[in-house]
Parts: structure tokens; sequence; C-alpha cells
């Protein structure tokens, strides 16, 4: 299973992971947390963070600060070191970097697709959009109105093209289809993703794969507990799950025929890494369960940075900088909106 | 702690010991703490100890106060960044200090950032049109060649096939039948044929081009053209590379559809007629209303840049007084609240003989600020070590500026930086013999020092203000090299009898100029120097490498010499007598009777003219020291002699490795056992002591690891004697590989281009000679020279006695350096 990687990982990988290891030391720790838990209003958070390597992106800020503006410039500082490690990379390495945005761009193509249903602007959609995943003409999405037009005009010059065989119909788009549309696309981007690691093999590989599963399990979980009461046939459901992961193929069948939160906790359960996961929560509960499954997530990418040259560290890295922004994020608004006693609830500390 | 420097019969010697430090505690009302903090940073005397360590940056007392800055901080920046962009300068900072109230500052900034916002956005707005405006113009002379010149085309096309037409109607219209029905077609359907026309940002045409292709199954037809120039974009306001279109389509979906690709593609759309009337109206339209919009912009800007240089005039002033106020802040964030509330407790170190000043500055601070109660001010005791604070002028600095980058000295321990500056640029010059080369260092050192004022104040590259900043190592270096370049008699690897003519000469003809054969001596020896005979002659290099390289070893065991006794110094400063005894005492005996006796034979041998084999008398003083030395004999008893030296050596070892553990344990059990039952008061008179002893407190005492630690100390000493002494040969290596550069450099360059008797090869040589002069020998081997000098000094020199895991004194002041804030 291992081959040689020490011997030749650092004649291209070297310097990008000892940049990668040097930024994973610029993470806010549970101290940093700790503190900003306590600040008063927005711009003790500026002030709090311009000691870490947000600063100089914050320090032009006007007050009184938005949380939108908090946000926007921490994912401007993440875009600019992912593009600075992007720049670097040779093969097989920056394919494995674009992975990492593609899932980014399913999240913008469905977003964008969406607010066109519902008459939304195109520039205040574009705005929304991750900024990692945008492609030059994601903003023509708004002119499709059926997948098939969809993918002609504008999918086909993406990276996303082949992810779309398998969603191919002429029906016009409404939210169940577009729902439906994600769910595919993530499902063939995840499989992809999980043959293009086992290509590269050695750790890689490995780690990657530990990730990737638990990513498919984590979908699978979801769009079973979104799908129930819908209209969604078990046969449909079933077809969105990926083919991987530790649910597959028996976790597959029993998640299909669920018909409450209580039947999936039942099927999860005997699967050991879940089960601690589950027995967290009370019964009937799903509220947790996203929290639950982040905090795993995180404990697994931390993990990632224990090994050496392999390239899932990027991976981890870039997991963990938008989780660390989504905690941001969920401080600041509930600093802006005082509801200090929720703040607890949704931060996950890492390292 | 008020030890007495440098001895009763030597003037005080300030670098060869920290300054004796105090911590001091100052007790501020609050109503002038701002202002005593102000002070004291003038003074910039004091370290502040960070009180609040636990509390996160804006739970501190002045937290608001620093997020005040902070903004105006901000504001400044975005002014500097106006001006830079419309290139007015800040002006100097002419007076030293004018009282100016932050209030007014900041309401200044306020009102100055809205106005400049407002003149900006204005100013956006005219630009906006007048871009949109240029880009229509372009549109409408583009747009209009290609509707001219397909008019044209058409016109000649349709004469052609009428022509055609009328000369083979008949069988044209069995052949091609579609032709004819096209051409009716076409006709009719002209008139539905929508199009649309504007700009889309040239990267992106490509894809724009065939999206639209795309979306409308293929019926359209599209024209661009290239604009030359790039065109500033309305919305974005920089400049980008355009393409000009034209899309022709028809029905209203399609409209629509390209409406909204062209939305998405940020295509600015400009209305246009296809008459051509129209056309020639609109262009002097848009061209006069671009000519009014000019001029308004032109008094725009011309208000702005007013506005800017007021700005510009009070700049420097500004930024100089907020980050001093900033500073001021976030230091009065490191002191603690009283309990009481009314006043500030701070703690800091600061040098004994500030004392007077510090309590001067408080007064006036308190006078000044109106305050009712004057400040307090309290020397504490502390077992905490204090950091180490040398008063270094700006000859002195760099030097210690190379000690401390190996590490900054325990407080009070022995600086090597006082024997640094003399002994760093000696060796350097050993190295670096050639009074030539060093002529040019020193000129070109010359230049950095009387420059110095009107450099010092200009940014300078990294390289030249490394270069600055030692200048003065330079200058020692230049002249310490010109005076070993007059002992090996080298100048451009040429010697010169300078100091009286060489003392050999030729018995007869028969002597060569290879060879010292045949010279009989006819005058004095050589006043000062080397015989400028010797060179070029075959024996040179073997007469050279004998006398460099014993020259190096006794430097080198000089040099290891004065570390030990620095050590034995030190020793007597902190009342050790463990580390006399046990440690300087045996490890003296080692060195010397070792490398010691070396250098008493090697200048015996000098004095003498003795044939003895030196390294022979050395190995065989190990291999079989009873063995007689035969005709290796220098002095008489010399086997005895060595027989006591071999014995005093091996007998140090252990001197050196077993007591010192063994006494370290006994003294820590007894002072264990005194503390537990000695009276209270006495307790804090010992802590006192142990402080200044400078032994390890309440530390554990490791038996184990002091003695491990006791033994790699001993075994780098032995081997190090050994090791460290070999060091000491790239002396003669790096001098050895500097002449014979520069004799090459002079004999294969400069005399070759000379023995072809030609101006132009001459010239081409000459130049040749000047740059491998300069770029090898005074650039790189004066660098490759100051680096194993540097080494010499830090490893060689310095393991002997010096510690360095000192921290150094960072007093709080207001001497700002330039890109401290970017």
């Amino acid at each position: 299973m291992y081959g040689f990687e020490a011997l030749t990982f650092n004649i291209h990988g070297g310097y990008l992971e000892a940049i990668v290891r040097g930024h994973r030391a610029g993470l806010l720790t549970t101290a940093d947390y700790n503190n900003l838990c306590q600040c008063e209003n927005l711009d003790d958070i500026k002030m709090h963070l311009s000691a870490t390597k947000y600063g100089s992106y914050l320090q032009n800020e006007p007050s009184p600060l938005h949380t939108t503006t908090i946000v926007e410039k921490c994912t401007l500082k993440l875009v600019d070191d992912y593009k600075h490690m992007l720049c670097q990379a040779t093969e097989p390495m920056s394919t494995f970097l674009e992975y990492i945005r593609y899932g980014h761009m399913i999240d913008n193509v469905v977003l964008i697709v969406t607010g066109t249903l519902h008459e939304r602007d195109v520039q205040e959609l574009l705005e929304k959009c991750h900024p990692l995943g945008m492609f030059d003409s994601i903003a023509t999405l708004a002119v499709a109105q059926n997948m098939r037009e969809l993918y002609r005009l504008v999918l086909v010059d993406t990276p996303l093209a082949p992810y779309f065989s398998e969603c191919l119909t002429s029906e016009d788009l409404d939210d169940m289809n577009i729902e439906i549309m994600r769910n595919t696309l993530y499902k063939a981007y995840l499989e992809d993703f999980y043959k293009f690691c086992q290509k590269i093999g050695g750790a890689t590989s490995e780690i990657m794969s530990d990730l990737l599963a638990f990513e498919a399990d984590r979908r699978a979980v979801n769009i079973t507990i979104n799908s129930i009461g819908t209209e969604l046939t078990r046969e449909d459901r079933k077809k969105l799950y990926s083919n991987f992961g530790l649910l597959y193929p028996y976790g597959h069948e029993e998640l299909a025929i669920c018909e409450d939160i209580d039947q999936v906790r039942g099927v999860m359960e005997k699967y050991p890494p879940y089960q601690a996961i589950f027995s967290k929560m009370s019964y009937g509960e799903s509220q947790m369960l996203d929290k639950a499954f982040y905090e795993e997530e995180v404990r697994r990418l931390c993990l990632a940075f224990e090994q050496q040259f392999h390239y899932a560290v990027f991976f981890a890295y870039m997991r963990l900088r938008e989780q660390e922004i989504r905690n941001l994020m969920w401080i600041s608004e509930c600093v802006a909106q005082n509801q200090k006693s929720r703040i607890h609830d949704s931060v996950v500390y890492m390292f | 702690m008020g030890e007495s420097r440098g001895g009763g019969c030597c003037p005080p010697m300030d670098l060869m010991r920290s300054e004796t430090m105090q911590l001091v505690q100052l007790i501020v009302p609050m109503e002038s703490a701002h202002l005593t903090v102000s002070y004291l940073g003038d003074l910039g005397l004091v370290q502040f100890k960070d009180l609040n360590s636990e509390k996160s940056p804006f739970q501190r007392t002045y937290a608001a106060q620093i997020k005040r800055c902070g903004e105006m901080a901000r504001k400044i920046r975005f002014f500097k960044d106006q001006m830079s962009k419309a290139e007015v300068l800040p002006k100097e900072l002419l007076e030293k200090e004018s009282d100016i109230d932050l209030d007014d500052v900041e309401v200044k900034l306020g009102e100055l950032e809205a106005e400049l916002v407002e003149i900006n956005a204005n100013n956006d707005k005219l630009q906006r049109s007048y871009n949109e405006l240029m880009e229509y113009k372009l549109v409408l002379q583009k747009a209009g060649e290609f509707f001219s010149s397909a008019h044209r085309s058409a016109t000649a096309q349709q004469r052609e096939i009428e022509s055609e037409d009328s000369q083979q109607a008949g069988d044209d219209l069995l052949e091609s039948p579609l032709l004819q029905e096209e051409k009716s077609v076409d006709s009719s359907k002209q008139v539905k044929l929508g199009f649309l026309t504007g700009l889309v940002p040239r990267e992106k045409s490509m894809v724009f081009e065939r999206i639209l292709f795309r979306a409308t199954r293929g019926n359209i037809f599209i024209r661009q053209t290239v604009i030359e120039e790039p065109v500033i974009d309305p919305s974005s306001g920089e400049k980008a590379e355009k393409n000009v279109f034209i899309v022709f389509y028809s029905g209203e979906r399609a409209k629509s559809k390209i409406l909204k690709i062209c939305e998405a593609f940020g295509a600015n759309r400009y209305p246009f007629s296809e008459d051509l009337g129209k056309q020639a109206q609109m262009i002097t339209e848009v061209s006069g209303r671009l000519s009014e919009l000019k001029t308004t912009i032109d008094a725009g800007l011309g208000h702005r840049n007013v506005l800017l240089q007021t700005i510009g005039d009070k700049f420097e002033l500004w930024n100089l007084k907020v980050r001093k106020e900033k500073a001021i802040y976030h230091t009065l964030n490191m002191l603690s609240l009283d309990v009481t509330k009314k006043c500030l407790v701070a703690e800091g170190w600061s040098p004994v003989f500030a004392s007077n000043e510090i309590q001067d500055a408080l007064q006036r601070a308190a006078v000044d600020s109106n305050s009712q109660v004057g400040s307090i001010f309290q020397v504490l005791r502390t077992k905490e070590s204090p950091p180490t604070y040398f008063r270094t002028n700006k000859f002195t600095s760099a030097i210690q500026e190379i000690v401390d980058a190996y590490g900054v000295a325990k407080y009070q321990e022995a600086n090597p930086g006082v024997f640094t500056i003399v002994t760093f640029p000696f060796l350097f010059a050993v190295m670096f013999g050639d009074w030539g080369h060093g002529i040019c260092i020193l000129l070109a050192t010359m230049y950095l020092i009387l420059r110095e004022k009107k450099l010092a104040s200009q940014k300078l590259g990294d390289i030249m203000e490394m270069a600055f900043g030692g200048r003065y190592v330079i200058l020692m270096m230049s002249l310490f090299s010109i005076y070993t370049g007059l002992i090996y008699n080298e100048f451009f690897s040429i010697p010169y009898p300078l100091f009286a003519p060489s003392a050999y000469d030729c018995r007869d003809a028969s002597c060569s100029e290879a060879t010292t054969i045949g010279l009989i001596k006819v005058r004095d020896t050589y006043p000062f120097g080397l015989d400028p005979v010797w060179h070029g002659t075959r024996s040179e290099l073997p007469f050279l490498n004998s006398l460099k390289m014993k020259m190096s070893i006794l430097l080198g065991v000089s040099q290891m010499n004065l570390g030990i006794i620095m050590s034995y110094f030190n020793a007597r400063f902190f009342k050790s007598s463990v580390n006399i005894w046990f440690q300087f005492i045996p490890q003296m005996i080692f060195l010397n009777s070792l490398f010691g006796y070396l250098s008493v034979l090697i200048i015996i041998k000098w004095c003498t003219g003795s044939q003895a084999d030196l390294y022979h008398v050395m190995i065989y003083m190990f291999l079989s020291p009873t063995d007689e030395l035969g005709e290796n004999q220098l002095f008489p008893h010399q086997k005895t002699v060595q027989l006591v030296l071999l014995f005093l050596a091996l007998v140090s070892v252990p001197c050196m490795l077993l007591p010192k553990p063994f006494i370290l344990k006994k003294q820590h059990e007894a002072r264990h056992q005194g503390q537990s039952y000695a009276p209270l008061d006495e307790t804090d008179e010992s802590l006192h002591v142990e402080t200044t002893g400078g032994s390890h407190g309440h530390e554990e005492f490791e038996f184990s690891e002091i003695f491990v630690h006791q033994l790699i100390h001993t075994i780098e000493f032995v081997l190090g004697a050994v090791s460290n002494t070999a060091s000491y040969l790239r002396l003669w290596a790096l001098s050895l590989a500097h002449s014979e550069l520069s004799s090459v450099f002079y004999e294969k360059v400069l005399l070759l281009a000379w023995g072809y008797n030609n101006v132009f090869i001459l010239i081409i040589g000459i130049l040749v000679f000047i740059f491998a002069t300069v770029g090898v020998l005074l650039v790189m081997e004066t660098l490759s020279a100051f680096l194993h000098a540097l080494r010499l000094h830090w490893v060689e020199f310095q393991n002997k006695f010096y510690e360095g895991d000192g921290y150094k004194f960072a007093p709080f002041t207001f001497i700002f350096t330039a890109n401290e804030d970017e």
C-alpha cells in the first residue's frame, strides 16, 4: 500500500506541505474562541481578529462593521491562500486542489438556479456565491430553463460536466428537481474524487478514503432525514446515495426504507463510528445532529495532520478553514443580535 | 546587586557587564497616568511588564481608546492611500513637537474623511458617465465602420449578382435554385432582424460568442472588433481590454436570452441606429457631452487635490500623534487598576542609574496634569532575572549586535562584545591581509561614515542597510586588514619594499628569480613584516604556510585562553568558587598543558631556529611519552616536562567531571535544610542572595540531570580543545586562498593582457581585473572571511564562558521605526 512517498514527495509537494502546515498554526484555537465569545460587539471581534491572520484583511474596514463584512473578508483570505497554493502546485496536486472546489461549484450552480427560479436579481445571487466555486460563465446559468439547457449552455465547459450525465432530463426546473440534481451531482462528484484519490494511492488515498467516506455517509443520512415525508420514492432516494463509504451497500438498503428519524438512528447505531454521534442525542431529536457531525468531521480532519507526505492535509486544511469561518459567522451573529447565551451552540472547536 | 564593576584600579567598563537593573513599581493617580506614560516614553528607560496578561485585549481598561486610535489610524491610512494615488507628497515634519489635542485630531480627521469620501463619490459618478460616453463613442465609431463596410460590400455583391444574373439567367435557375430563393427570402426578412451593440471584455469574448451561439442554436450573427487601447470600465473604474460586438438576431425570445447573457457577462449595451445621418449626429452629440464632462471632472479633481494638499501639510503630524497615543494606551493597558479605581499600578524594569530621571518625569507629569497627588516610585525586590541592557553607542552597537545574534547575555554575565570590538576585525584581517584591498574597503566605508547623517534618514535597500548598519565594524576591519596586509607585504598581491630594501641579494649572476638559492644576506633583517624577496620564489609557499599555520595556532590558543579566563571573571562575579576550582582551573591546565605547550614549542623553534619536527613531538608525547626525543629535542629536560604536562592533563579531566555535581548536590541539601529551619525574616534575605548567586532557587534538584550535563560539558571541552585549535587553522587557509586568488588575478589577467602590447586587450584585461577584484575579492572574500571570523567568535571563543540565555531590555519609547505599522 505504501510506496516510497517520503523519498520523492518533497520534490513537488514539500514546499506546499510546509505552507499548509504553517497555515494550520494560524487556525484559531480554543483560547481564541473563548476570547471571541466574550466580545461585546463586532468591533471587539475585529480587534481580536486583528491579532490573527485576518488582521490585514479587516484593518481597513470602517466601523460599524457587519457580520457579512467579517465573513466576506475572512473568506477572501481563504480564497487568497487557496489561490496561492494552487498556483504553486504541480500535477497531480493541482488537480487534487481543484477537486476541493467542485463542491462549492455545485452549491453555486444550485444557488443561482434556485434564485432565478424565484426571480431574484442575478447580481444579488452572485454576491452570495462562495468565491471558491466561481467559474467564468456562472452568471449565464440564469438563462437556462431546464436541465438539458443548463448542461448544454453553461456546464458543458466546466469540470462539472461529466457529473451531469445522470441527471439530464428535459423537465422544467423546480425546487424538488434542483435538490435532486444537487444530490446527484454531489454523488457523482464524491465518487469521482474518491476514484481520483485511489489513483494517487499511498497515504493520500488511505486518509482521503476515510474522510470522503465520512462525507458520503453524512450526506446519505442527511438525504434520508430531509426526504422523510416528501414524495421521493425509496428507489429514488437510494439512487442518491454515493456508492462507497461505510454504509455502502447494506446501510443504504436500510436507510432507503426509513420513515422517521428514530429508524435512521437505529440503522446508524449498527455502525460503531457513528454510534458515538447518535448516542449523544436524545430520541426524536435532529437539531444537534449537524453539530455532532461537524465535530466528528473536525476531529477526523485534525487527524489528517498527523501523517506526512500526502495531499489530504490540503483537503483537511480547507475544510477546517471553512469550519472556522462558519464559527466566526455564528459568533458574530450571536454577538450582533445579543444572543450570547446561544454562542456555544454551534461553535466547533478545533485543536 | 550593587556590585562595583571593573574593580578599584580600573575605570568602570560599561560594556563588560549589563547595567544593574531594578524592578520598579509606580503608583500613578488616574488623572496623570496618560501624561506620565507619555513622559516615560520620551525618556525611554522603562520596560513595562504586562500585569493584565490574563485579560483579552478588549477587556482591558483602555480598550475603547485603542479602538478610537485604530479608527483614526484607518482614516490616516485612507488619506495616505488617496494621497499616493493623487501623487501628493506629505510635507516633512518640521516642528519637533507641537501640542495637539487628540479629540481635535479625531474630529478633524472625521470631517476631512467625510469630505474626501463625498468628493470621491461625486467624481466617481462623473467619471462613470464619462467612461460610459467614451465606450458609447467607441461603439458608434466601430459599429459605424462595420455597417458602412458591410453596406459597401453588400451593394458590390448585389451588383455582381445582378450582372451575373442577366448574363446567365436561364441555366442558373436550374443549377442553383436555392440561391435564388434565399435572395428573395432575404429581402423580406431583413426588416425583422434586430440587433444589439455593446462592449464585452476581451478575455470573455470567446466564451460570450460561444454561449450566444448555443443559447440561440446558432440563429444569430455576431461580429466583434478589437479596440486597440484599453478602455476604462465604467462600473469598476479599471482599465480593461474590450471588444465591440454587434449581434443580429431574430425574434423576441432570442432577444431576451441575449439580453440576459449580456448582463451575465458584464457586457455594456448601447443603442445604435442604422441610419448614417443619425449616427453622425449622435457622435457629435456624444463628443460635445464628453468635453463638457471633462471640464467638470477636472474642476472636481482640482478641488480634491487642494483638499489632499491641506491634509498633506498636517499628515505626518497626525500620523505621529496617533501612533504615539496608540502606544501610550497600549502601555496603559498593561498597568493594573488599583482596587479603589483611583490609581494605576505599573511594574517594570529600569536601569538603576535612571531612577532620578524617572522620578523627575513622574513629578513633571504630576505638576503638568494638575494632579493633587504625586506618583509613588518604589523599588521592588524580585527573584526574576532582569533583562540585559548594555549602553552602546553607534560604534559599539554593531559589534554588540553580532554578539546578540548568537544569544543575549545572561543578566550581568561578562560580555564578549568588549573583546570582539578588537578581536573580530583582527581575525578578519588575518584572513584578508592585503593593504590594497584594505584601502578599497576603507574608502567605501568612509563614504558611508561621512554621509552618515544623510543616509541614516533615508530608506536603503536590504543589503545596503546591512552594510550601513555595520559601517564601523567594516571600518575596523579595513584598518586591520591594511595592518596585516603590511605584515604580509601584499598590495593586490604585489610586494613593495616599503620600509627598507630587501635584506638579501644575489651572490653572483647565477641565481635566478625562481629560487632563493644563491641569495646572501647583505643588510639587516627587513624591519617590518615579510621580506619582499620571498615573493615569487619556489620556497614562498612552504615558508608562508609554516608561518601562517603556526601563527593561527598561537592566535587560537591565546583567544581560547582568554575565553577561559573570562569564565574565571564570571565565576568570581557570581561568587561561585566551585566554578573556579573545578571548572576554570582544570580547563586552564588541560588546554595549556597540551596546546599551550605546543605554542611554547613554536616560539622556541622560532627563536632558536631549530630543525625539530613539532608534529612528531606532539604525537609521540601521547603515543610513547617515555621514548627519547633525539634530534627533536628543543630544550633540556624536555621529556620530563612532557611527562609532567601529560600527567596534569590527564588528572584535570576527572577534576572537571566529578567534583562539581557532588558539591552542588551537597550545597543544595544544605540550603534546603537551612531554609526549613531558618527564622522567617531571614528567608527574604536568602532568596535575595540566591538571585544574585545565580543558582537555581527553588527548582527541583535532579542529580542525574546535573551529572549528565557536566559529563557532556566535560567531553565537549576535552574534544573541543583539539577540534577548536584545529578550527583556528582556517585563519591560515583563508589567508592563503585570498593571497593565491589575488595573485592569480594579477598575473593571469593583468600581466597577461599587458604582454600582448595591444591597447584593446589591455583595456579588456584591466576591466576584467577590476571586476574580478571587486566582485570576488572585495565582496565575496570579505563575506567569507567575515563569516569565518563570526564562527570563530561564536563557537571557539564564546563556548568557553558565554551562556547567552538572557533577554534584552526593551524599554517603552517613542522612537518608532519607519515601517513599524506596515
